[in-house]
């Protein structure tokens, strides 16, 4: 098996800096909310009762757990010439490592101020760290933590989620 | 104020009711769909298997998040507030699989400011093994007055 190359210089000097600032595409909007509840069977009257959320919330909040969806881009928008993909530091280092397949083994959120129906939400992404190269049962590779934060048209955080990613290359060969 | 568990109600060791599901196709792809998650392992099955390596095509990620907020909030009402979930992945969760997610409360505290926080310990089994694990950290009512949405910059400390 051959070993892995060195981490770049370039790539080491990513990390703890803010990368991929991006806009949501849309305001969070009841519709989404009301789709991913029911993708889950989820019947909290917070999200499907206006007068709960009058009552406790001061009117529609969005399940904590939906905090990624706000800025997932589309799959196609007019004059997007390749697919958008979210999380793009993490497809960075896949090709800057050279290691093309990946996994998200771990993810830790975090939720702050409630993300209300009309937010505009954004995000940014921090790389926290990359390991060195390791092996497990899916190929040779290397761990790394990304950060994405996320922030509301008032600045707020309203949370962070902390990927752990499994970069790998396929024992069998069948890698590209 | 609406009722639901207090914090004061909850002791360490406490088991939440289990939930099953039997994961379908659809079960997947609509998960995906309402996460906005339209990378191929989701809904392709010949992407899953020759690309991932995997059996099929599989629960994503924030879906699986939706799964543990909807199970833990059956439990604590609407007054419960997620303040912080960790994942670790085992093995993919695919259609065909029968799920059950089972929970037990691993610790309680009441913070410096007055929160009352309850940690649990969150599996979604498949046939007997945990495909993920998340330890959910929410937030309870100290009392009947106390709501934890009502929390606010050094009052919410998840």
């Amino acid at each position: 098996m051959t070993d892995l190359p060195p981490v770049p210089d370039q790539v080491m000097a990513r990390i703890d800096q803010i990368q991929y600032e991006l806009e949501g595409g849309f305001p969070v909007e009841q519709g989404y909310i009301w789709t991913s509840c029911a993708s889950v069977e989820n019947g909290n009257p917070l999200f499907w009762d206006g007068e709960v959320a009058a009552e406790l919330t001061d009117g529609p909040v969005a399940p904590p757990t939906m905090l990624s969806v706000w800025f997932r881009p589309h799959h196609w928008s007019p004059g997007l010439t390749e697919p958008a993909v979210p999380l793009q530091a993490h497809f960075d280092l896949k090709e800057d490592l050279g290691l093309p397949e990946a996994i998200i083994s771990s993810n830790t959120n975090v939720f702050h101020h409630p993300v209300r129906v009309g937010d505009r939400v954004r995000s940014r992404q921090v790389l926290r760290s990359i390991s060195e190269p390791k092996t497990t049962h899916l190929g040779r590779g290397r761990f790394w933590v990304v950060d994405v934060e996320y922030l509301n048209q008032d600045d707020a955080i309203v949370g962070v989620e902390s990927y752990t990613a499994f970069g790998y290359r396929r024992d069998d060969g069948e890698s590209q | 104020m609406r009722a639901g568990v207090l914090h004061g109600d909850v002791t360490v060791g406490w088991s939440l009711a289990p939930l099953s599901h039997d994961v379908t196709a659809t079960t997947v792809v609509l998960g995906a769909l309402a996460s906005r998650d339209w990378r191929p392992m989701h809904h392709d099955h010949d992407f899953a298997v020759n690309r991932n390596g995997t059996r099929d095509i599989f629960l994503n990620t924030p879906n699986q998040a939706a799964w543990f907020e909807r199970y833990v909030t059956d439990w604590t009402g609407p007054t419960g507030r997620l303040g912080r979930m960790t994942f670790r992945m085992n093995t993919p969760v695919f259609p065909g699989d029968h799920m059950v997610l089972a929970g037990t409360v691993i610790s309680t505290e009441v913070d410096e400011v007055g929160c009352g926080w309850v940690d649990l310990d969150v599996s979604l089994e498949v046939d007997g093994a945990a495909a993920t694990t998340c330890v959910v950290r929410v937030a309870l009512p100290v009392d009947s007055d106390d709501n934890p949405w009502r929390r606010h910059g050094d009052r919410w400390r998840p």
